[in-house]
């Protein structure tokens, strides 16, 4: 069994892991040590069980068999596994967007349908009524993001924008023609566009008609899945081209469909103080942890919370209200619009259960371990599944349906509080560790704070006070002990004067560790141009800008910045980062942000070595067909010092 | 010399579902860096010790039985096979003449000639980690239990038990539904064949 300060450099999981070895609840350290030694075929990525002839293997020690059955190479195996890593991923982030899509259609026809019917509502047309479960909370941003995507605004109701904008999108997702995505024609600059449209020339595929441009997001994930069928696509080259095109339509397509649509829908983060970490439960409170990644359901759950009737109940059995928190990206996305605490990252999710405080986790989609029910086994919480395609094995199944969104919220929130007379009092142990933070830096909040502008930071990089930006992104992962080579990667680089923007369970991590409080800027860990720039602007020296899917936000703001000094993004000064890497998710994200130009590292090492042509192309022969590629180093200094090197050599290119 | 608490490999077929994560794990372990990311990038390549072989429907893991008065040590005309003081069979490279009477020996056909020294290699029940007191690389990366690490004693009366509690089932005719999934597959697959053979003839 692992020491408590192996597994953790966060005090309170470490507390709450040594609480769970004392009563013998097996966590996720514990099954990662049982999987030891993992599958050398596995980890190199050179096992393929695409067909009924296999699974075959490749001998990564040069001897036989160097061939699959059907005689697929290592290089072709491993590339095809990468292409299917980031169609899930992708396929996960725009089912995400689909559904928020089709949450907005389904409130302008409600709007519609109750005006029909003559229903008492307040300002029906900007759906801005008490009686519809979803209503548009930032008309400005639709009228913006109807008119970036062409739709006529003049003379329409809001009603009627949120409809065409919906049909846009859910177009998108569904379209047959060779365009690119109307989306991504709408948001992204000129000069990266056509790095998209000669990417594939340059590789020597020219038959890829319009580059590595994506045409229709749900297509791209389909063709994956075709190419990598038994006897298809065997050049490493097309299918890692393809595995591109696919992340684009992650990036500019699905989960920008869900960041966009999610702030019409839910409003526009504004920079707000927040808490995290455990110490966010409370002892004398029902306490609700909502998990996963979807804030279609978490919001409602807020909402309820707020209820007369039910924290009247709560107060009847004892509690003194009903205290609701986050956990993983459904968090993050309820902290930036509401600044509700979020409790922690993806390796604190058994933790909160192992507090014996949590009355309900509810939890919708991604990221959640089955294992949750099991920890909650040894207490009284319960484990809510909210979403029709996550069933949990031993979980309360309460089925959520957008139509009926505040009636099932209520039902999962009285639950909840129903359960708190189980609490054994004597059980609880909630660590006190919590630590606060400004977030809510969406783009446009951004924008706001510097005069409407980005020209401040523009110049700020130009003059060399920051030398550059870095976005770092999402996961926890145990095969690396938590928070660990995201705090080190983190202060390596602001020492280094790099301004940092960042998402997922990255930014919680760095709010846990306090990097989010303009007060950070002070310590040894910022330079002295980044610390000027922070106090200037009365910012932290790093930006939460939300939850994974949010990595379009990052996307967006460095679109803004390649427009304004008219060059693709590859040009710019700005490097990616995931350094505790888990999902199939955050392989798209990392391919998506290599292929718009921004040069990614990657803390773990993917299943791609056994692949020896497959890894030239993703960390070097990237550079010349899209501008930028992967830097994969374990070691979080060496990674510093390599995503600082890239910066520099942008700089000197740009001749700043 | 080997004793009776001198510990050896144990092979069960029957448990062998041929992944070859032994003979990775193998080959990683006689790596110079010892680690599979940069094990496949050394010059030169580190080779397995330890073979699975797959036998209709069963598969087979070999590797050197460590015998006791072993054919290959006591055939050497060089002496650079020894047993250590753990009773495993080593080899010194440095005076093996590459002469592989110790293949011909060998009644298992474990030791293998390495063309690139001219030397013979084979498993040495990986002293580095003895010296820790950890299993060898191929037990520990074993998952199903058909490679176990113990003295004669302990393997044998681990046997001698299971077979007693089989005998007891077999007896209160219990022993079909312990069919573990494995078995079953492997029934199935029998069955396959012979109804296959069956209609070909």
């Amino acid at each position: 069994m692992k020491k408590y300060k192996e597994v953790s450099i966060d005090s309170t999981t470490q507390q709450m892991y040594e609480r769970a070895q004392e009563m013998g609840i097996e966590t996720v350290w514990e099954r990662l040590e049982k999987q030891q030694p993992q599958c050398g075929y596995g980890l190199l990525g050179v096992c393929c069980r695409n067909c009924m002839m296999g699974p075959c293997r490749i001998n990564p020690f040069g001897g036989e068999p160097t061939r699959g059955v059907c005689g697929a190479d290592a290089d072709t195996i491993v590339a095809r596994n990468l292409l299917r890593m980031i169609a899930a991923g992708a396929a996960a982030h725009s089912d995400h967007g689909r559904h928020v899509a089709l949450t907005l259609l389904i409130a302008a026809e409600m709007a519609e349908k109750f005006k029909k019917e003559g229903k008492p509502v307040l300002e029906l047309d900007n759906m801005a009524s008490n009686t519809l479960p979803y209503q548009v909370r930032d008309a400005e941003k639709l009228k913006a993001v109807a008119e970036r995507l062409g739709i006529e605004t003049e003379g329409k109701t809001i009603r009627e924008l949120a409809k065409e904008v919906a049909e846009v999108a859910l177009h998108d997702f569904g379209k047959q023609d060779e365009e690119a995505l109307r989306f991504l024609k709408a948001y992204l600059n000129p000069k990266t566009y056509e790095v998209f449209e000669t990417a594939a020339a340059k590789a020597g595929m020219p038959w890829f008609e319009n580059g590595i441009l994506p045409r229709g997001i749900d297509r791209e994930i389909v063709e994956s899945l075709h190419r990598t069928h038994i006897g298809t696509d065997h050049d490493p080259v097309s299918i890692l081209l393809h595995g591109l095109k696919t992340s684009l339509g992650d990036a500019w397509g699905g989960s920008l469909i869900a960041t966009e649509l999610q702030d019409i829908l839910f409003g526009t983060p504004q920079v707000i103080k927040a808490e995290a970490n455990l110490g966010v439960l409370k002892e004398d409170y029902v306490n609700i942890v909502v998990h996963g990644h979807e804030p279609v359901l978490s919001e409602k759950i807020v909402e309820a919370a707020q209820d007369p009737e039910l924290i009247e109940l709560a107060q009847k059995y004892g509690a003194k209200g009903i205290n609701v928190v986050g956990m993983c990206c459904t968090g993050l996305e309820v902290l930036m619009r509401h600044g509700i605490p979020i409790a922690g990252n993806f390796l604190q999710q058994e933790m909160a259960i192992v507090t014996g405080a949590v009355e309900a986790m509810v939890v919708d989609v991604q990221c959640i371990m089955p294992a949750t029910v099991d920890v909650a086994r040894c207490f009284h919480t319960k484990i809510i599944d909210t979403s029709p395609l996550a069933t949990f094995p031993g979980a309360i199944h309460i089925k959520f349906d957008e139509r009926r969104a505040d009636e099932i919220a209520k039902e999962i929130v009285r639950t909840a509080v129903e359960n708190f007379p189980n609490r054994s009092k004597k059980r609880v142990e909630i660590p006190k560790e919590k630590m606060a933070g400004y977030v809510g830096f969406s783009v446009e909040a951004i924008l706001k704070h510097f005069g409407g502008n980005l020209k401040p930071i523009e110049e700020a990089i130009v003059e060399g006070k920051i030398k550059g930006v870095a976005g770092l992104v999402g996961c926890n992962n145990p095969k690396i002990k938590q928070d660990h080579n995201h705090i080190k990667i983190a202060n390596e680089l602001m020492k280094r004067d790099v301004l940092l923007i960042g998402t997922g369970c990255w930014a919680t991590a760095a709010m846990k560790y306090g990097i989010f409080l303009p007060e950070y800027a002070d310590t040894d860990n910022v330079g002295p141009g980044l610390r000027e720039f922070a106090k200037e602007w009365g910012i932290p020296p790093a930006l939460n800008m939300g939850s994974c899917v949010d990595c379009t936000r990052m996307l967006v703001l460095a679109d803004l910045i390649a427009r304004d000094l008219n060059v693709p993004i590859s040009a710019l000064p700005v490097v990616g980062s995931a350094p505790e890497a888990m999902t199939e998710k955050a392989v798209s994200i990392g391919t998506y942000f290599v292929a718009s130009g921004i040069t990614t590292h990657l803390g773990i090492v993917p299943p791609v070595l056994g692949g020896p042509k497959v890894v030239k192309i993703l960390t070097q022969d990237l550079y010349d067909i899209v501008g930028a590629a992967f830097i994969v180093e374990p070691d979080p200094y060496k990674a510093a010092r390599l995503m600082y090197d890239h910066i520099m050599k942008k700089r000197k290119e740009l001749g700043i | 010399m080997p004793t009776d608490s001198t510990p050896t490999i144990f092979i069960d077929p029957a448990k062998c579902i041929g992944c070859r994560q032994c003979e990775i794990a193998c080959a990683v372990e006689h790596s110079q860096s010892k680690d599979l990311f940069s094990a496949i990038f050394e010059d030169p390549l580190p080779l397995p010790r330890i073979h699975i072989l797959p036998m209709g429907a069963y598969n087979v893991p070999m590797n050197c039985r460590h015998c006791d008065g072993a054919p290959c040590v006591e055939v050497c005309p060089t002496g650079a096979l020894f047993h250590d003081e753990d009773g495993a069979v080593m080899i010194t490279p440095e005076k093996c003449i590459g002469c592989k009477m110790c293949a011909i020996v060998c009644p298992f056909g474990i030791p293998e000639f390495e063309a690139l020294n001219g030397v013979m290699f084979k498993c040495d029940m990986c002293p580095d980690r003895r010296a820790e007191g950890r299993v060898p690389a191929c037990v520990e990366a074993c998952k199903t239990g058909a490679l176990q690490f113990g003295t004669i004693d302990e393997i044998v009366g681990r046997v001698r038990k299971e077979t007693a509690e089989k005998i007891i089932k077999l007896k209160e005719g219990e022993y079909e539904e312990e069919y573990n999934g494995w078995d079953l597959y492997r029934s199935m697959y029998a069955e396959i064949i012979r109804v296959n053979e069956g209609e070909s003839k």
